[in-house]
């Protein structure tokens, strides 16, 4: 039996298969292995990313992967991605010189809570390369202060020279707009700062747990812990957001890389709250 | 679903029961000969359709390129076990005598390889090709009941959210189903169980019976859309008579009553996602080779990965699409390594996707039955065991 053919729907599909291609504008180290980049795009013009959402990036016949929007999702001139160069894909993208093509797809995924934050104070906790993904949602609790209470962010990584975006990290500081509490696993001479896991922070910041959002990126163990203390510190499941990472292939929920639990990651992902993700992270290896 | 709340929202109710018996509402069964049938299969030749049905190749029932009838099994039959699948003669000219072929449909409509795009590389300007989808009309020769359910199940599932799969849509599209009810069960057959055969019920252009006993034999064949009833009208048939349409349900309770397997099919979401943790995981684990037989066989187990390739000189690119399995270790892989790097996990993914989360995402099982998972593991891994030893109380 035949299905209706429905050809705008084949050509926007077919669409959706195929990247847009962006020009790199610039990029720099951020930290060992780590490389910002800054895309552009003329035909028809940067695509918005929201905060939290990714972009599928191919490096011309090398591969794709998923990387999350780390720059300002206000800016209308161009998409920064943070990209940690782990695989061939992602040394192959990070080594892209000014002027090189891109690929991309997107924006996919589900973005932070922006709107349920308002009157709300705001808790950012990353790990290591996770403050990447939350690196826009700083940009628009900024750009919007007003609206929020408190905002803080605990940020935690393995040693002081993997500390991501360490100037912005201090001119913010140095603004008093928000408390930024950064402690690293291992200190070496010169760190005067907080050694130990990130999740230890939460206790002293005296949080109003019934006015607090918190979101969270990092390494899924890091994120459990974190849902944890920030459950003990009185935030209710609902209000702890997660940002997961999966492998994915397809980004719109048909390949079946991404799958956890019913949930397809790239689609109803990456972020999701810990009210839904909790069962799943109590399994190993689901 | 108190079991386990969370990522698995609300379990949509299972399937309450078998389907009502096929209606004929187009048109009242007509009877076809085996000269007739040919008539049909040059008819939809003649309209451009490219044939394709059940032949033997290499000691198997596979889908294939057919002319006509000759090219049909004739007289074979199949014998199908945990690990096992044999051909036998039936002493008969039945053209459709066999349970269920090696391969579905499944290579037809979404294939092992489709490449997406190709692109031009000149410096620093790159022109990307978008890989057309195709526009072949295919005709599909004897998909069976639990073929038709799986079909409607890729539909669901590649159409149904989001922008959908252009090249499964185009290839959909187009397609000219011939159904056949089946007239014996394997022995990994469990579609009744799953409420998805053996009598076809939906999803067919035409659906016939091989009434083999009768001399000479025909078919009884039923129009299920416009498009069938037209090229039924254009081949000579006659009217079925009560005793042809009498038989046509006699097969088909034979067929039921000898399903080779059976599993009860009663909130399978809540007993599977109950027990993720159950000591049967790790035991089917240890026999499992994680080869991937099972999800390349399923008539619904679509998941793809892709590949970008070059040329030595790196002007000429293309990203194709292929088939994967849920049961490698790179089909989970992050910097690092695998989420599910044991293969007891890798197994409990398959079957608690096919048989349980499913129902979150698509509102049904994602199994129909079919046994093929259990005919083609190399050694002889049962869902339908799976399933009891999961439903049992636990040893010791």
């Amino acid at each position: 039996m035949a299905l209706s053919s429905e050809d705008s729907g084949t050509r926007l599909a077919s669409a959706a298969m195929v990247p847009r291609i962006g020009r790199i504008l610039r990029r720099h180290r951020d930290a060992p292995g780590v490389w910002t980049v800054e895309i552009g795009e003329t035909d028809p013009g940067v695509v918005p990313c929201a905060a939290g959402q990714f972009n599928m990036l191919t490096a011309f016949g090398i591969g794709e992967v998923p990387i999350s929007l780390s720059g300002d999702p206000r800016d209308g001139t161009r998409l920064i991605h943070t990209v940690r160069a782990v695989g061939a894909v992602s040394r192959a993208l990070a080594k892209l010189p000014q002027g090189a093509p891109i690929g991309i797809r997107g924006p996919f995924g589900t973005g932070w809570p922006m709107h349920a934050a308002r009157g709300h104070d705001v808790l950012l906790l990353a790990g290591g390369l996770g403050l990447a993904p939350l690196r826009p949602v700083i940009y628009q609790l900024l750009a919007e202060r007003p609206r929020y209470g408190r905002i803080m962010l605990l940020y935690g990584t393995r040693s002081p020279a993997e500390v991501l975006f360490m100037h912005q990290l201090e001119a913010w500081r140095r603004h008093l707009e928000l408390d930024i509490e950064i402690t690293v696993d291992h200190a070496g001479a010169g760190w005067h700062g907080h050694v130990g896991v990130v999740t230890t922070l939460i206790g002293r910041m005296g949080l109003d747990p019934v006015h607090t959002l918190a979101f969270v990126c990092g390494p899924e163990v890091m994120m459990r812990f974190a849902a944890a203390a920030l459950e003990a510190a009185g935030l209710p499941d609902t209000s702890i957001h997660l940002s997961l990472e999966r492998n994915m292939k397809c980004a719109v929920g048909v390949c079946g890389h991404c799958q956890l639990g019913a949930a397809f990651i790239c689609r109803d992902g990456p972020i999701l709250p810990y009210a839904r993700l909790r069962p799943a992270l109590a399994i190993r290896e689901l | 679903m108190q079991a386990y709340p969370g990522l698995y929202p609300v379990a949509p109710p299972q399937s309450a029961g078998p389907e009502p018996l096929m209606t004929s509402a187009l048109a009242p069964p007509q009877v076809l000969t085996h000269a007739g049938f040919d008539a049909l299969l040059a008819e939809l030749k003649r309209s451009g359709h490219r044939l394709l049905g059940p032949i033997v190749r290499d000691d198997v029932v596979v889908y294939d390129d057919i002319e006509s009838t000759a090219d049909l099994p004739r007289g074979w039959t199949d014998v199908q076990d945990g690990g096992h699948y044999r051909l036998q003669r039936r002493g008969d000219d039945a053209l459709f005598g066999y349970a269920v072929s090696a391969q579905s449909w499944k290579p037809f409509l979404h294939p092992p390889g489709q490449r997406l795009w190709s692109a031009r590389m000149r410096g620093d300007a790159v022109q990307i090709q978008p890989e057309p989808p195709p526009s072949e009309r295919m005709a599909f020769v004897g998909a069976r009941a639990c073929e038709l359910h799986a079909i409607a199940l890729m539909d669901r599932a590649l159409l149904g959210t989001g922008p959908g799969d252009p090249y499964y849509r185009a290839r959909r599209a187009q397609v000219f189903i011939i159904a056949v009810n089946c007239s014996v069960a394997g022995g990994t057959c469990f579609c009744d169980s799953m409420h998805a055969g053996p009598q076809v019920t939906a999803g067919f252009d035409l659906a016939l019976t091989e009434l083999s006993d009768q001399s000479p034999p025909v078919f009884l064949v039923h129009s299920g859309t416009t498009a069938g009833s037209a090229v039924l009208a254009a081949v000579p048939s006659a009217p079925a008579n009560a005793a042809q349409i009498a038989a046509e349900q006699t097969i088909l309770a034979h067929t039921r009553a000898s399903m080779g397997r059976k599993i009860s099919s009663t909130n399978l979401h809540d007993l599977l996602l109950g027990n993720l943790q159950h000591p049967s995981w790790t035991e089917v684990g240890e026999r499992c080779l994680a080869c991937g037989n099972c999800t390349m066989v399923c008539p619904t187990c679509m998941c793809t990965s892709v590949a970008d390739v070059s040329d030595l000189s790196g002007e000429r690119i293309s990203r194709s699409r292929r088939w994967d399995s849920c049961y490698t270790s790179e089909f989970s892989y992050l910097h690092g390594g695998s989420v599910r790097h044991s293969t007891a996990a890798r197994y409990r993914q398959w079957l608690t996707h096919k048989l349980a989360t499913w129902h979150d995402q698509y509102g049904s099982s994602g199994c129909v039955g079919c046994g093929r998972c259990i005919t083609w593991c190399p050694v002889g891994i049962d869902l339908t065991e799976q399933v009891r030893a999961i439903a049992a109380p636990p040893a010791g």
